[in-house]
């Protein structure tokens, strides 16, 4: 444990005989999703650097402050990456928030979510223990899968202070192709892809065009564009990034943002006018006024959950549990900080 | 600790299920008595095979009033304890779950029953061009249950992932009987990530009645190159090479000499019998793909030293190589009359110095080690060969794969890649995670089931355990499970 973790646990072991709170912050890029947290601003920025990286491990262990772009520099520079893509809403977003708020990018259907590349965290509990789960290495069963139970748990078990990663070699090429089509069309057509071994890296529908990126080797990416069909498509901008950073000209609505997270072959979902489909179909973006609970009802009848991305009310964020399901929850969070001093109501609101 | 009349416990578990359905006799209980680690016997007090959920539901909650220990199992092929009985408790065979429930080839989906064996998922799902990932090398027996139990690894892990990459949801029940659904048809859940909690949970949380499974499209091609090496350390090298150049190999295998040997002798695969070390190492996608693969793979191990390189020609070649791989616990089982398998995983850098530390310690001990293992993940499987015959020989056995382990964390690395903790490593926790960290644990088991009756004893050791084990530590380790730390897990009412 280093200084500036003793610090933090003593301010958490502090926090937790006196009553108080704190409101964990890494960049504060994302401060806009989720509830919204109560308590005094704790900060992870100073603590930052990558501790280890080995690219031939495929590994890198990194302190929670570390800038997300930062981080993506120092693999890039050896050929690697951060396969699940994650969006980083502002320049001064960390992994740790990355990881605490589990979000990936346009590739997670093909090469898996944040969740699937933690291999281990050390975290600070709401009791101020200082705690290392899982590990450095690919394979690890020993004790229960806690680093991924952290990861998207919006800090409200406990201070991620230093996440080791899986990393992946940077694709080699990456081709992006066209269709004109309909929504229906669309999906069905997705639905066709998804039998095909072809390496996919992202697929997007929105407002009458079907996008299909490839990455891999040449020769691989080559004979899927061949196969395939389609145009490649001219842009003047990286839709993928602008997509994954949530700038492409359909973000920028005032309404109320929700994510849909649905199996892929859902049909068509109502409730929008505006929609963007991407992951398959299985991730799904509306800007809509629908009341909360309205959208919640109609994510479920079709075997998903909805998510209030931005805008609209913060303390209807997240997909309502059934009783055992909030049962579980509050007992999870108990056992992980008995006093309620971390992140409070940033994911559930809290008794 | 209160019992309740135990005739009045078998009498309402013969409520709920058909009386050929419960087994208590001792040639019935004696099939059960261990799992694929038979160092550790126990006859469980009654072993029960329901086909219905709800048989399964009301049996715990029958459990939990009468506060009667639950074991589940599946086919009984984990290496590592999990389903050893509990002497007093029940024995949850969920075997007869054996039905695949549906496959969805659109969405590449399949919901199958826990008792669904691995392999048969991939060969029901051949049809539609699509297979399922985790290949553990008991894929013929091991069921899908006892898989998620345990986030069963296998050979293509390194590109394709563990059972928690490839399980979408399941339904568990808790042991109140309540039933919880974990994950989604789609890519994420809300609220804190369960369908990870219950991975490899070693059926400590819950008792999965239902599970929906990723497929995946077949690739449209697979070569396997096989690489001989006239060192351990040149081969160890080589894989990290491999990974350093870009190539995510579909398997990354490497045998050493005792293992190339047996399992020559046993499958004839073709393997160099002199070699000190091979390398399998398998690349898929598309034709194109493949062929760029290959030849990047195949300069990459020239540079490292490789004696011969051999490129399976055909389909029935690659079978041929990967069948001394697939046959090599069986192999070494020819050889001697016993064998160990650890399951340690060290970060890849490390294979030369552990394999040769290995080594070292197997001459102190005087017992034998074959190597064959999950390179391209730093996954070892030293087999230990040795004689329950001779009076200490087990004893001494489970002391040499202790000594394996704490190597494997002192450099970085864990006490099981992919076998689970079970009976087996409860003392080896101790090594790995402190008190703070192993009262989290329980913490986190408590809040799924408060009386401590699922699997009591298993996969996460209790502060007294680690206490005796510490004490212990350097002066001979405990073989049997200690009975005095499963009922103390238990929680009094």
């Amino acid at each position: 444990m280093n200084a500036f973790v003793d610090t933090l646990a003593e301010q958490v072991t502090h926090a937790c005989a006196s009553g108080g709170m704190l409101r964990i912050v890494g960049g504060d890029s994302k401060a806009f999703y989720g509830g919204t947290a109560v308590g005094d601003t704790l900060s992870l920025a100073d603590h930052r650097g990558v501790v280890s990286y080995e690219p031939t491990e495929l590994v890198a262990t990194v302190r929670a402050g570390t800038p997300l772009a930062e981080l993506q520099a120092t693999l890039a520079g050896e050929g690697q990456m951060l396969a699940f893509e994650p969006p980083a809403f502002g320049a001064s977003a960390t992994i740790g928030g990355t990881i605490a708020c589990g979000l990936s990018g346009p590739a997670r259907p093909y090469r898996g979510a944040a969740r699937d590349f933690v291999l281990g965290v050390n975290c600070v509990n709401g009791k101020g223990q200082y705690l290392r789960f899982g590990g450095q290495v690919m394979k690890n069963v020993a004790g229960y899968d806690l680093s991924r139970v952290m990861t998207g748990a919006l800090g409200t078990l406990g201070i991620i202070t230093e996440i080791s990663l899986k990393v992946l070699p940077l694709p080699e090429v990456e081709q992006t192709l066209c269709f004109e089509c309909t929504q229906s069309e669309a999906l069905s057509r997705l639905g066709e892809w998804a039998l095909q071994p072809w390496p996919f890296s992202g697929t997007a529908f929105f407002d009458g065009v079907l996008r299909l990126r490839l990455s891999g080797s040449g020769a691989g990416v080559a004979a899927a564009a061949t196969a395939l069909g389609g145009e490649p498509c001219r842009e003047d901008t990286d839709f993928w990034h602008d997509l994954r950073e949530h700038r492409l000209q359909f973000f920028a609505s005032d309404l109320p943002l929700w994510r849909l997270s649905l199996p892929p072959q859902a049909p068509p979902f109502a409730l929008a006018e505006q929609q963007l489909l991407e992951w398959g179909g299985g991730q799904r973006w509306l800007a809509s006024e629908t009341q909360p609970q309205q959208m919640f009802a109609a994510a479920a009848a079709v075997g998903g959950h909805a998510t209030r991305f931005r805008g609209g009310d913060r303390a209807n964020s997240f997909q309502p549990l059934d009783a055992v399901g909030q049962r579980l929850h509050a007992g999870l969070k108990a056992a992980f900080d008995p006093a309620g001093v971390l992140n409070r109501d940033r994911l559930y609101p809290e008794a | 600790m209160k019992r309740e009349n135990p005739d009045s416990f078998l009498h309402e578990l013969r409520q709920i299920l058909p009386a050929k359905a419960v087994l208590t006799t001792e040639e019935e209980l004696r099939p059960y008595e261990c799992d694929g680690l038979c160092g550790y016997r126990e006859l469980p007090r009654v072993v029960v095979l329901p086909d219905q959920v709800t048989q399964v539901q009301a049996i715990l909650a029958l459990c939990q009033r009468h506060r009667v220990p639950v074991v589940a199992r599946g086919a009984g092929t984990g290496l590592s304890g999990g389903a050893t009985p509990h002497s007093e408790g029940l024995l949850l065979s969920m075997t007869r779950f054996n039905r695949i429930l549906a496959v969805d080839p659109v969405s590449c989906t399949a919901r199958v029953q826990p008792g669904v064996r691995n392999l048969a998922v991939s060969e029901a799902v051949a049809a539609y061009g699509l297979y399922y990932a985790p290949d553990p090398s008991s894929e013929i027996a091991c069921t899908i249950g006892g898989n998620v139990a345990e986030n069963a690894g296998g050979v293509h892990c390194l590109k394709y992932g563990l059972t928690v990459h490839n399980v979408l949801a399941a339904e568990v029940l808790l042991m109140s009987g309540e039933s919880i659904r974990v994950g989604s048809e789609g890519f994420d859940a809300p609220g804190y990530d369960l369908l990870a909690a219950i991975t490899g949970s070693e059926g400590m949380l819950g008792v999965v009645t239902e599970v929906t499974l990723r497929l995946l499209p077949q690739p449209e091609t697979a070569k396997v190159l096989l690489a001989a090496f006239d060192t351990i350390e040149a081969a160890a090298d080589a894989v990290a090479q491999v990974i350093a150049a870009g190539i995510i190999p579909a398997g990354l295998e490497m045998m050493d000499n005792p293992a190339i040997r047996a399992a020559e002798d046993f499958a004839q695969a073709g393997y160099p019998r002199e070699a000190a070390a091979i390398l399998l190492c398998e690349v898929d996608g598309t034709g194109a793909e493949v062929e760029q693969q290959v030849e990047a793979a195949s300069a990459v191990l020239r540079e490292r030293g490789a004696s011969e390189i051999r490129v399976a020609r055909d389909e029935a070649e690659r079978l041929r190589f990967w069948s001394g791989r697939k046959n090599a616990f069986p192999a070494v089982g020819r050889i001697s009359p016993d064998y160990y398998c650890i399951d340690g995983t060290i970060p890849r850098k490390q294979i030369g110095k552990v394999l040769k530390g290995v080594a070292s310690l197997s001459e102190q001990y005087g017992l034998r080690v074959a190597n064959v293992f999950h390179a391209g993940d730093g996954n070892l499987h030293p087999l230990i060969l040795y004689d329950a015959g001779n009076p200490g020989e087990f004893e001494r056995t489970e002391q040499l794969g202790g000594e394996i382990l704490a190597l494997c964390v002192e450099v970085g690395g864990t006490i099981t890649g992919e076998h689970g903790v079970g009976l087996e490593k409860i003392g080896q926790m101790c090594v790995q995670f402190n008190e703070d960290e192993l009262a989290q644990f329980h913490a986190f088991k408590s809040v799924f089931d408060p009386a401590g009756l699922l699997n009591p004893g298993k996969a996460v050791p209790t502060p007294a355990r680690c206490a005796e084990f510490k004490a212990m530590h350097g002066q001979g380790r405990e073989t049997a499970f200690s009975d005095a730390s499963v009922s103390e897990s238990i929680a009094e009412p």
